[in-house]
């Protein structure tokens, strides 16, 4: 029996998870897929939003403007890669210029602090390679970005090597409650119980909360298509450029991504049935949006492109309460843009103001909030490195040559918590198969790693679980 | 650590340049690479047809690395194995790591990149569709199947009809796969006509020129592909839509040097070949640095490869004994109907001849070829057929090198 059952590894229950952590509860994270970070959280913008963009008074710009100020000091904890690049709206009409001052005024009135109007001698300045038609931009200074999936993954390994246990492929399909505590069973047919259920099921967050017994949530799904160039092209722009709002909608991004990429993106299509394939319209879509917001780019330098999906609900601003029908489940859904900024305050809140008011809330005494050194290879100096090299020679081996990833990396993500199980897996720990080549060299080796760690045969391998396997049988 | 002449990379290239290096009289040779094992991806080409330039016969990959290797070995020219190169100064500083030494720097006199190159991803082309298992690059195919033993499909579509596709469209047949096709965006396929004929038409495979596919199916597994016809500006055409069902699609869709030392050493790089601006001594634009191979230009045969590379590492060893020479340059120019030229200088302070490598831009019949200083001809050629997939060569005589007086252009007029 769990004190807390958490439904969904993405950013929202990660970060749900490692806040339980910090406290002496039994918790368990229920992920539906073969690894965690598989849906809203494996692609997205990656960007720590500053605040002004959400009305003022809503869940959104109340999180988001607490979320800002708290990633910094989660990320430094987690050896999570951020960076504070500053955000820029950019305006290209009089009419813009006009939204811009309204923007800066919601931002102040949510508290956002370093909000400054910008001329266009000044944009270009601080971004060369922006649109000669470009007239100004609203500069916010607390911007940022993060990779979305390492800040995942780290929250709940951090939380697990501090307890918290993780089901895989754990795709709950209904619950009952008995005395108190709820029973969830899985499509597989297994079971386990809990006192409190946080629902953090994304996309199908309607869904869980309703065989909950609450149809008090409508889900819909939106899908973003995406460009990723080399990170060859660092610094073509150095901030995250948005175009400013206007009733059409809000254009696309484009960004340097912690990892020194360029992503370009998204789209915003709604889809009745989620899919996250991508499409020559969608991704026409944002080379063209680009062109207007960048000129020169070096579109010659990418590398892939993707899609991914967010859920928003009929209500438009987060859900974050507790479950207006069945006691002791709290609903996290609906959890669009910006979610990612706002998930350790949502966290915050959910488990100190919603948990906290049904469970007493002792403090873990062992709580650490720093992870294994291991993880932190390339941040070392050469010193550092040999020192671990001579200990453990695999760290001396490179086995991704784009982003120059070592075999001792690789396996140190196939056994640490959380561990990965599939070659996407140790893509989004490590950056394997995540450069120009795209695993073209690197991927029958780090198969052959992930067979190893996990005492399978090469065949069994797979790409991102389920029946994805790389291979189809032996060579004659 | 010091060392004469590091040179990067112990594929094909790599090793004839050191032979060639240890022949013009510098025994201290070493090569950095960063596979297990010598012969670059020569260890995974097990067809046969390498060698029939250079030594008249038929020889297999590994075969054809096999003849380099022993001559290193004979020399006791000094390798070091899974060790991956992570930066490069102008001062010829090598900063590398493997398992046994960890980080560690070499100082070289002299430095030869031969690199290789990478092949392009779906990434690179914006494919649309879903992302499932089962879409490889043609290599990465053939390493599975040739050095790992195993089959990453069984119902196959390739995109790109480069020569490592179609080597893999008869490869993966013979091992119990069906290649339902292989589509070319372009008019004409990039591969060399032997290939086109061994590996396609001898099999019944059929291509598609002018075709590309526009969706990729499958949630897991790849479960289909539509390929569409495209217009002259490669749009794919509506109504021309075809899909086939398969669990895996190959792409062989062109080959990239690996530049990324080189540029991050500030070597000056030709847009056109992305590889590394050099002269007839293919050295490039930093004194002492030589380049060869397929990360100077994608050759078409490892033949080609070991000959540039050889180039390399005589001038290398003559840069170590003797230092600087002189630094006459001309340029030379791709002019019309042609991609680029190879070398992109010409030193006059060279002796010797020099020999032009260029490619044509589209398939010509019955054309001519010049070679011309400025206004001036100084070389003719007729062909009956000349196509991109095949590189093309010319030879300036000694002479006719010394009295250039102005930038050379080779053209084709058909």
């Amino acid at each position: 029996m769990f004190d807390v059952l958490v439904i969904g590894g993405g950013v929202i229950g990660a970060s749900v998870l490692r806040e339980l952590s910090k406290y002496d509860l039994k918790i368990c994270l229920l992920e539906k897929e073969s690894d965690v970070c598989m849906g809203a959280s494996r692609a997205n913008s990656g960007v720590v939003h500053a605040g002004f963009d959400a009305a003022e008074g809503t869940l959104k710009a109340k999180f988001n403007v607490e979320g800002n100020l708290m990633m910094e000091g989660i990320c430094k904890e987690l050896g999570v890669k951020y960076k504070k690049n500053g955000s820029l709206v950019v305006a290209f009409s009089d009419e813009d210029l006009n939204t811009l001052q309204s923007l800066k005024a919601r931002g102040e009135a949510n508290g956002v602090g370093e909000l400054e109007i910008i001329s266009a001698e000044e944009l270009r300045e601080l971004e060369p390679n922006l649109s000669d038609e470009a007239v100004g931009a609203l500069y916010a200074k607390t911007g940022g970005i993060v990779c979305p999936y390492e800040l995942t993954i780290s929250l709940i390994g951090n939380a697990m090597d501090n307890g918290a246990v993780l089901y895989t492929d754990f795709e709950a399909v209904s619950a009952k409650k008995e005395k108190g505590a709820f029973t969830v069973t899985a499509s597989d047919g297994r079971q386990v119980q809990g006192k409190i259920v946080v629902n953090c099921a994304g996309l199908y967050s309607g869904k869980v909360a309703e065989f909950f017994g609450d149809d008090s949530i409508k889900i819909g799904a939106r899908k973003g298509e995406y460009i990723l160039l080399d990170r060859e092209c660092a610094g073509f722009v150095t901030r995250t450029l948005f175009f400013t709002p206007t009733k059409l909608g809000k254009g696309v991004l484009v960004l340097p991504t912690v990892d020194n990429n360029i992503l370009l993106g998204p789209t915003a299509e709604e889809m009745d049935i989620p899919d996250t394939e991508t499409t020559q319209e969608g991704l026409n879509w944002v080379i063209e949006k680009a062109k207007k917001m960048c000129k020169n780019i070096p579109f010659y330098n990418t590398i892939t492109s993707f899609a991914g999906i967010r859920a928003y609900s009929d209500r438009h601003d987060f859900i974050v309460e507790k479950s207006p029908k069945v006691e002791g489940l709290i609903n996290c859904a609906g959890i669009e843009s910006p979610g990612l900024t706002s998930a350790p305050a949502i966290a915050k809140y959910v488990v100190n103001g919603l948990i906290g008011a049904l469970l007493p809330l002792n403090k873990n005494v062992e709580f650490n909030p720093y992870r294994r050194p291991d993880y932190f290879f390339k941040n070392l100096t050469d010193e550092e490195k040999n020192q671990i090299i001579k200990k453990d020679p695999t760290y001396g081996r490179i086995i991704c040559r784009c982003e120059q990833i070592t075999e001792g990396e690789i396996i140190c993500a196939c056994t640490e918590n959380p561990r990965a199980t599939t070659v996407d897996g140790v893509k989004r720990r490590t950056r394997a198969g995540m450069g120009r080549c795209q695993g073209g060299f690197c991927q029958p080796y780090v198969a052959e790693i992930i067979a190893k760690c996990n005492n399978l045969p090469l065949t069994e391998v797979t790409k991102s679980g389920k029946k994805s396997n790389l291979l189809q049988g032996v060579s004659k | 650590m010091k060392h004469d002449i590091v040179i990067i990379g112990g594929g094909p290239a790599g090793l004839a340049a050191a032979v060639a290096a240890f022949d013009g009289g510098v025994k201290d040779v070493v090569i950095l690479e960063r596979g297990e094992e010598l012969g670059g991806i020569l260890n995974q080409c097990i067809h046969n047809g390498f060698g029939l330039t250079r030594f008249k016969e038929s020889l297999s990959g590994p075969e054809y690395a096999e003849r380099f290797i022993d001559k290193v070995r004979e020399r006791g020219i000094k390798y070091y194995l899974e060790t991956t190169v992570i930066s490069l100064d102008k001062n010829k500083t090598v900063k590398a790591v493997n398992p046994e030494l960890g980080f560690f720097t070499i100082e070289a006199k002299s430095i030869i990149l031969a690199m290789g190159c990478r092949e392009r991803s779906r990434g690179a082309l914006n494919v649309a569709g879903t992302r499932p298992a089962g879409i490889y690059s043609a290599g990465t195919a053939q390493k599975y199947v040739n050095v790992k033993g195993y089959m990453p499909g069984k119902e196959v579509v390739i995109l790109g009809s480069g020569d490592i596709g179609l080597i893999m469209a008869r490869r993966m047949t013979l091992e119990g796969a069906k290649v339902h096709a292989v589509c070319e965006i372009m008019p004409y396929s990039s591969g060399l006509k032997r290939n086109i004929v061994q590996c396609l038409d001898d099999f019944g495979i059929p291509l598609y020129l002018n075709h590309t596919i526009t969706k990729i199916e499958g949630t897991d597994r790849v479960t289909g592909v539509t390929i569409s016809e495209v217009d002259a500006q490669k749009r794919p055409i509506t109504g021309t839509e075809r899909h086939f069902s398969c669990d895996t699609v190959l792409f062989s869709v062109g080959l990239i040097p690996e530049n990324e030392l080189t540029k991050s050493c500030g070597i000056t790089l030709s847009p056109k070949t992305r590889g590394a601006v050099v002269s007839q001594t293919r050295e490039t634009m930093e004194r002492g640095i030589f380049a060869c191979g397929n990360v100077l230009q994608v050759h078409d045969l490892v033949d080609f490869v070991s000959e540039e590379a050889e180039i390399a590492g005589r001038y290398s060893a003559q840069y170590v004994l003797n230092g600087e020479g002189v630094y006459d340059f001309l340029d030379t120019q791709a002019g019309d109907n042609i991609s680029y030229v190879l070398p992109q200088k010409i030193n006059k302070g060279v002796d010797g001849n020099v020999k032009l490598f260029f490619r044509v831009k589209n398939t010509f019949k019955n054309c001519t070829i010049r070679i011309k200083s400025g206004n001036e001809v100084i070389l003719e050629r007729k062909k009956k057929i000349a196509v991109p997939g095949e590189m093309e060569t010319l030879i300036l005589t000694a002479d006719k090198v010394q009295n250039l007086s102005s930038p050379v252009t080779v053209e084709l007029e058909v």
